[in-house]
């Protein structure tokens, strides 16, 4: 029974926080899928979505559901015009320049969200609807996380119906697969970069709102989480929208997993993973760009 | 040669049959080199109430250098550098308890330490590129970081190795407190890797390297075995760092976490942008400025230093692509004719 | 008696369900100028690909000089002897024609494995990049930034780079393509005072071209090969004429071939 509720809990924990890291995430897919940019600044769109929640939810006293609607509407279109300022460049530019600009921004990013909301993590304290447990038999399951997984699965299909049923969906894959024939078939791929962005920012502020009792908001949220969004982007593989879901899951498991049988050195299960598939998948690939 | 790219007048120092191609020129020295290094020495003896700072300064100044060689001029983008600078650390730190205080073969055990893990672990890592690069080397940091915190009794863990003795600089110099040896030390050893990278950057081996930089399929498609060159400058950048952080370890007499940790990394990378990649005196430019500025700002609330960061890697991205070297360029090259030095 | 230097073997390449290259049969043979023609997307630029080894083929041999290359890496090709152009300049844009030659004599001399003695200094590598500019006519372009010459004389650096390998098979990728027609008798004379003994595959779609330098023809069609014959023999087929020219196609030809 001990064993079975490890595992029950590896799962149940390893899933829900995997949703939150998928709906992080799959922004960043499909932006460096599309874009070609590295954008070490996705957190920080996570970040203040999660903290515009917990401010309208702690010192309005806004319900959860509104607080992350308007969080994420303002967090969206708030990303319009850093796309254009400096996202805009970032298209032509090398992946050196791309990396110290999204650093750079991602510097000034946890420099203002401490300016904002001070040094300290936000209490992650749930309203009472979501604070209390399932009993699932095996082991207790918190509402919250349930709810989490159960928004997590409604992204999933809601972004499959876009990516696979709607006009926009098919475009953005076109575009991703092949931007040149894209744009030769009369795509007009700068609008979809745009909206592509916004679309992947609001989803980052959807997760890092939804996520707040999993991944707690501090001023040093976008590098703190930085590594392992960007793992699971790196093990996706740019563009690769549909198998990012799984993905993202199977790295919240791993990672749950590792802190939580080997608490000394878990956390690093993930990175091995990380070292060994890229490893793995550079040999399988001709070595030469 | 910090003047690279003003026109040059007819006097030459080597073929003339190169002139006006820049890369086939970096060999000809240029007298502002000549004042930085006067300057270097100078320091010696108008600020000797400094030269404990001067000191850190230097090795920090070598440590980018290093990461100069492959991000500058290789392409290899990694956040992961200060593994080496750290092996190096601690290895000379270890070996100073095993009896070996002799520094300058420490420092060479340091460097040689680090050259070999390059050599491992470079020709399966640099068949990556890109996100993926970045990831790994983001991860091979981490990694060791966290193995040198647990591995207490061999690194001390989060209270680091402290008490190392050095012997005397040819058994003769003793280390002070006023750091007197300890800058000269470190100026010669950053002098002599200088001229090392500098001599690599000039030769043909660097010009190959910057074409790999620039665009390594068409290197391959005229012959070049890529992987192989990569992993030739990686190791010697890693020697490189490898001394700079014995060197650390030597004059501080200690060696913490910190020599392994992102920050360090991180650290030498905004130095590097901000003196200018890829032109060999950014990290002897930039890391000074910085840490200079560091230095007066260390009262600040470290949040707020970030917004110096921040605002710097995107100031020079947007603005000054070549750091306050490339800024420096600029202005020469908008000078009359005769005014340029 | 010349040898072959080329050969390929059935060789064959499929993207997913498409089969771009199919059992691709080639033999090289020393000095012989080998126009490669055919319609858009019959395979021509797979093949290449395949043969300078950025394309890895799905089933199938290379051979140069007697050597399997299949499985070698682009770099080692080059090293063997076998060196292509490219239909697209892609030269390094920023710098001088010489320090682009420069590149390629210096990996070809084994100078760029040294790492001590500045580029400048290695006399024999500047001289052989000097000798190959020289010999194409672009001594005048020598320090000027390849972004800022003409088109036509860029392709000319990408000869003077190719000579510097001192290649055995060397593969032009429509090398006059682009270069507006005042300026393609240079490049052209060029081609012609090439090594007697370098065998040469040509993609080309001008047939005036062909005519003038090759002494043998390949036709693509579809990712096969139709036939191989000498450019007569191929510019009179039947199935040439219908597969590739259309009708509008023929008559221009007809022209040509009659030398109108």
């Amino acid at each position: 029974m001990e064993a079975l509720s490890a595992l029950a809990f590896i799962v149940l924990y390893g899933v829900s926080y995997g949703m939150v890291l998928f709906t992080i995430s799959i922004g960043l897919v499909v932006t460096m899928g599309l874009m070609r940019v590295l954008n070490m600044a996705h957190g920080v769109f996570a970040a203040f979505g999660g903290y515009a929640a917990l401010t309208l939810m702690n010192q309005y006293s806004v319900s959860l559901g509104l607080a992350l609607l308007v969080a994420v509407i303002a967090v969206t279109i708030l990303s319009w015009p850093v796309e254009r300022i400096f996202f805009a460049r970032l298209y032509t530019a090398s992946e050196l320049d791309q990396v110290l600009l999204t650093v750079g921004l991602a510097f000034l990013g946890v420099a203002t969200l401490n300016l904002l909301f001070g040094p300290d993590p936000v209490p992650a304290a749930l309203p009472k609807l979501l604070a209390g447990d399932i009993d699932l038999g095996i082991r207790n399951f918190q509402v919250y996380r349930a709810v989490v997984v159960l928004l997590g699965a409604a992204i999933m299909v809601l972004l499959w119906f876009i990516f696979e049923r709607t006009d926009f969906g098919a475009k953005l894959r076109a575009a991703v697969d092949n931007r040149g024939k894209a744009e030769a078939i009369g795509i007009n791929v700068n609008r979809l970069f745009s909206i592509a962005f916004a679309l992947g920012c609001g989803l980052a502020a959807l997760g890092g709102a939804m996520g707040y009792a999993i991944m707690p908001l501090e001023p040093m949220y976008p590098f703190k989480y930085l590594t392992i969004v960007l793992i699971v982007v790196a093990l996706t593989g740019f563009g690769n929208i549909k198998s990012s879901a799984w993905i993202a899951m199977m790295v919240g498991i791993v990672d749950t997993a590792g802190r939580f049988l080997i608490p000394s050195l878990g956390a690093f299960i993930v990175y091995f993973v990380l070292i060994a598939m890229m490893m793995w998948r550079s040999y399988s690939a001709p070595a030469v760009r | 040669m910090l003047m690279k790219s003003a026109p040059r007048d007819a006097k030459t120092l080597g073929p003339a049959a190169t002139d006006g191609s820049e890369r086939l020129n970096w060999h000809r020295v240029g007298i502002l080199e000549v004042v930085y290094w006067g300057c270097a020495l100078l320091v010696f003896f108008l600020l000797p109430q400094y030269l404990a700072f001067a000191t850190s300064v230097l090795v920090t100044t070598l440590f980018v250098l290093s990461l100069d060689l492959i991000l500058g001029f290789a392409g290899i983008i990694s956040l992961g550098h200060a593994l080496f600078f750290g092996v190096g650390a601690y290895v000379t730190g270890l070996a100073t308890f095993a009896g070996m205080t002799e520094p300058i073969s420490g420092a060479l055990l340091g460097g040689v330490s680090a050259a070999l893990l390059a050599a491992v672990i470079g020709p399966v890592l640099l068949r990556l590129r890109g996100l993926p690069l970045i990831m790994v080397t983001l991860a091979l940091g981490v990694i060791a970081y966290e193995a040198a915190n647990k591995l207490t009794w061999l690194t001390g863990g989060d209270d680091g190795l402290y008490g190392i003795v050095v012997a005397p600089l040819f058994g003769v110099f003793p280390w002070t407190m006023f750091a007197k040896t300890a800058y000269l030390y470190v100026l010669g050893w950053t002098f002599l890797l200088f001229l090392l990278a500098r001599s690599i950057v000039a030769s043909p081996f660097g010009v190959a390297l910057q074409g790999i930089r620039d665009n390594s399929l068409r290197m391959s498609l005229i012959g070049t075995p890529v992987l192989g060159k990569l992993v030739q400058v990686y190791v010697i950048s890693a020697f490189v760092a490898g001394v700079a952080g014995a060197l650390s370890a030597q004059t501080t007499k200690f060696v913490g976490l910190a020599v392994l940790s992102l920050d360090t990394s991180v650290g030498a990378l905004v130095m590097l942008v901000l003196g200018g990649v890829g032109k060999l005196y950014g990290g002897l430019i930039g890391a000074p400025v910085y840490m200079i500025v560091h230095h007066f700002a260390s009262q600040w609330n470290p949040y707020h230093w970030m917004f110096i960061i921040g605002g710097l890697l995107t100031g020079v991205v947007m603005f000054a692509r070549g750091g306050l070297i490339g800024i420096a360029q600029d202005i020469a090259r908008r000078l009359p004719r005769k005014a340029r030095p | 008696m010349s040898g072959i230097v080329l050969s390929t073997l059935r060789l064959t390449k499929r993207f997913g369900a498409l089969v771009v290259a199919s059992d691709i049969d080639l033999e090289l043979r020393v000095g012989e100028r080998r126009a490669l023609i055919g319609p858009n997307g019959a395979g021509k630029t797979t093949f290449v690909g395949m043969l300078s080894g950025t394309l890895r083929p799905d089933s199938g041999t290379i051979s140069l000089l007697g050597r399997d290359i299949t499985g070698e890496r682009p770099d080692r090709r080059v090293k063997a002897g076998l060196v292509r152009t490219f239909q697209i300049s892609s030269l390094f844009r920023n710098l001088s024609v010489l320090e682009n030659v420069y590149l390629a004599a210096s990996e070809h001399l084994g100078a760029a494995r040294h790492m001590l003695r500045p580029a400048a200094h290695h006399r024999d590598v500047v001289e052989r990049a000097e000798e190959a500019l020289l010999s194409l006519g672009l001594a005048d372009d020598m320090h000027s930034k390849v972004s800022e010459i003409a088109y036509g004389r860029q392709r000319l650096v990408e000869i003077a780079i190719a000579l510097c390998l001192a290649p055995k098979v060397l593969v032009l990728d429509e090398p006059a393509a682009g270069i507006p027609a005042a300026q393609s008798r240079l490049l052209l004379d060029a081609i012609d005072r090439l090594p007697r003994d370098i065998a040469i595959l040509m993609i080309e779609h001008d047939m005036q071209i062909v005519r003038r330098f090759a002494t043998s023809v390949t036709v693509f069609v579809s990712g096969s090969v139709l036939m191989t014959a000498s450019p007569q023999e191929v510019m009179s087929d039947e199935r040439v004429r219908s597969v590739y020219l259309g009708q509008s196609g023929h008559e221009r030809f007809a022209s040509n071939v009659l030398g109108a």
